[in-house]
């Protein structure tokens, strides 16, 4: 088990639209192995199926055809309960453009997953679930971590892009989750607060041992990661180790 | 396994919402003090009405079988019948001859409260030179009471129905020119007279009333009507007014005299209160269905409106279960706040209106004790139509491909 891959996606296919005259197929079949704890970046150009590769990845969409292997489960034929439930245990999101919930404070988008978990069961089933002080406890001391000790109670509007990023950072790794997902995490942000976000990420993968999947844009960034996978046209291009790093 | 998130979230969608959650709780709150109002006022009404029209009847009266002419049918011969015109002969006073037996009869008759023989016919009061045509209403005093609620309408005296003892109408009083205290004579067709004395004065709420009925002994009243030993009529009250006309039936069946129940001789009375109910039953309907459309509609919005939101907390873990909850609890919620609201408004309305809304004597229309069986009604259906008001966009939220929501 302990040796088994993270990822291991074998011929996976996703179209839309599927059985109607519009189908459209975005995956033509990805092979792609990801190990435990590695730290990779997905790159290719606009429309090459990066964002519906994640998707597929983090259980928000459903393959339609070939086999995905997370974390030791065959999730292919999930139910949407089931991926949901998978999401929250394994799977923590980063989005482009932050995604925090407005009417929620800093400290309360962090905690977000914990609370879904202590109400829907899936944290007492993980045997992590936490007394809502231990989550506060915890997510205070995740947006330490980030380095936003002095903005727990402000809410999104109040915080700059690089410090709502960071929050959506505290927020993936609260429940520590085995893999994260990034989508163009700093896709909007100025070249300064990019490296900034880069380093944090870089960081967590070390000391916690969290794989990270990053798709990007930004050459400069995948550069700094350890694999590259391309992809080109809902195929996989290239995938190699960044001898760089 | 609390709902702590659902609450949580659902709480903070409904203040991130403001003015949508103060406009849609202001709605239903409306929705609720007016019904809460016409329902008040509708019970005001008609308890009035029935205390008004009710208030020297019994409900159920039973009264010996009217004297009918059977028509004659001769045979002409020629294979034809005539048909006389027949003439509804003249109504003497009919009694009803050994009551006793049918009065353990009546007592019996479930449905029945309390019963008492009634001796009642026309007479003459005079005293003076004044003469007034009365009706004189012989009884006993102590299960007449318990019948007809006399008691209410007393105004001054006691109310006690010794032989020679008469208890009258303040407008009678008035006409004779008599004070409690005062004799006066009542005399029949045939001259035979008794003197009686007025023990009490009562105002049974109408001028006609007030000025012809006079209350006495039974006995006093058998003499003076000529039917010594029995009574005219024997009156029933009923434990639930609204049943008069079973237990009218039953007793028909049973006596084999006439029965008339105050639903048969006050049909408009109850004709009325019947279309009454009816109105404020569909006044009642519309308006939920209002409140309920109004509290979906906004719900749909805002299922719209946070629909990245909703992706956001499907990426992060949370099950299609837990945004339909999130949306069914917004529903309760606004629901439960709105009936709270509804509840204190409408009880302010009542208040206001108790001031402007009276009754012929001037005193307030409604009971203006606030009636908590009618909030916790309310509430409960509030809370009920909340949530039924919240599946349809409940629905909506839980199927959201979190996918799509996230990507905008």
């Amino acid at each position: 088990m302990a040796t088994e891959a993270l990822i291991q996606l074998q011929a996976l296919r996703k179209s839309y639209n599927a059985g109607l005259p519009s189908e459209a197929e975005v995956l033509h079949g990805i092979d792609l192995t990801v190990a435990r704890g590695e730290f990779t970046a997905l790159i290719g150009p606009s429309g090459s199926g990066k964002s519906t590769l994640l998707n597929v990845l983090g259980l928000l969409e459903r393959a339609t055809g070939g086999s995905y292997r997370l974390a030791g489960r065959d999730v292919t034929a999930f139910n949407d309960d089931e991926r949901t439930r998978v999401r929250h245990a394994v799977i923590g999101f980063i989005f482009q453009f932050h995604h925090l919930l407005p009417a929620f404070s800093a400290l309360e988008n962090v905690m977000l997953p914990a609370l879904i978990g202590s109400s829907n069961g899936n944290a007492a089933a993980d045997g992590a679930a936490l007394a809502p002080k231990a989550m506060r406890a915890q997510a205070a001391a995740l947006l330490k971590d980030v380095g936003l000790q002095d903005a727990l109670h402000k809410k999104p509007a109040e915080l700059s892009g690089g410090m709502q990023q960071r929050v959506a950072i505290a927020r993936a790794l609260m429940l520590a989750p085995q893999l994260v997902l990034a989508d163009e995490p700093t896709g909007n942000l100025d070249t300064h607060t990019s490296d900034g976000i880069f380093e944090l990420l870089r960081r967590f993968n070390r000391e916690r041992g969290t794989a990270l999947l990053i798709v990007t844009h930004d050459p400069r960034l995948a550069a700094r990661c350890d694999r590259i996978v391309e992809l080109v046209d809902g195929q996989i291009a290239a995938d190699r180790p960044n001898a760089a790093v | 396994m609390g709902w702590g998130f659902e609450w949580t979230v659902a709480l903070r969608f409904l203040r991130e919402g403001r003015m949508q959650t103060v406009l849609i709780i202001g709605g239903a709150a409306i929705g609720v003090s007016v019904i809460f109002f016409i329902t008040a006022v509708l019970q005001g009404v008609q308890q009035d009405l029935i205390r008004r029209v009710m208030g020297s009847q019994a409900h159920v009266v039973v009264k010996p079988l009217e004297e009918t002419v059977a028509p004659l049918v001769a045979d002409t011969g020629d294979g034809r019948s005539r048909l006389p015109v027949v003439q509804a002969r003249p109504q003497r006073l009919t009694s009803i001859d050994g009551w006793a037996p049918l009065a353990n009869l009546i007592e019996t008759t479930p449905g029945v409260r309390a019963m008492a023989p009634v001796a009642t016919g026309a007479a003459l009061a005079i005293k003076g030179n004044s003469t007034r045509s009365i009706n004189i209403i012989g009884t006993e005093a102590e299960s007449y009471l318990r019948v007809v609620r006399l008691d209410d309408k007393l105004k001054s005296g006691i109310l006690d129905l010794r032989p020679g003892d008469a208890v009258i109408g303040i407008e009678l009083a008035k006409d004779l020119g008599a004070v409690l205290g005062d004799r006066f004579r009542v005399q029949n067709a045939e001259g035979v007279s008794e003197v009686l004395r007025i023990r009490a004065l009562l105002d049974l709420g109408s001028r006609e009333l007030n000025r012809r009925n006079v209350y006495a002994d039974l006995r006093v009243a058998q003499t003076l009507l000529g039917i010594p030993g029995r009574v005219t009529n024997i009156d029933i009250a009923l434990h639930d007014m609204m049943q008069a006309d079973e237990v009218a039936a039953r007793l028909r069946a049973s006596t084999g005299q006439l029965v008339e129940s105050w639903i048969q001789t006050n049909s408009f009375l109850f004709t009325a209160i019947n279309n009454q109910n009816v109105m404020t039953y569909l006044i009642r309907s519309f308006i939920t269905i209002v409140v309920a459309l109004g509290i979906a509609s906004v719900l749909v919005v805002s299922v719209v409106q946070k629909r990245k939101e909703i992706g956001i907390l499907r990426a992060v873990g949370a099950t299609r279960r837990q945004m339909l909850i999130v949306f069914l609890l917004q529903g309760a919620i606004v629901g439960t706040a709105g009936a709270l609201i509804g509840s204190a408004f409408g009880q302010a309305l009542i208040v206001i209106f108790s001031k402007i809304l009276r009754n012929a004597e001037g005193d307030p229309l409604f009971n203006l004790a606030f009636d908590w069986s009618l909030v916790g009604v309310v509430l409960v259906s509030a809370i009920v139509l909340g949530l039924l008001s919240a599946v349809l966009p409940a629905r909506n939220a839980a199927r959201l491909d979190p996918a799509q929501a996230i990507r905008g």
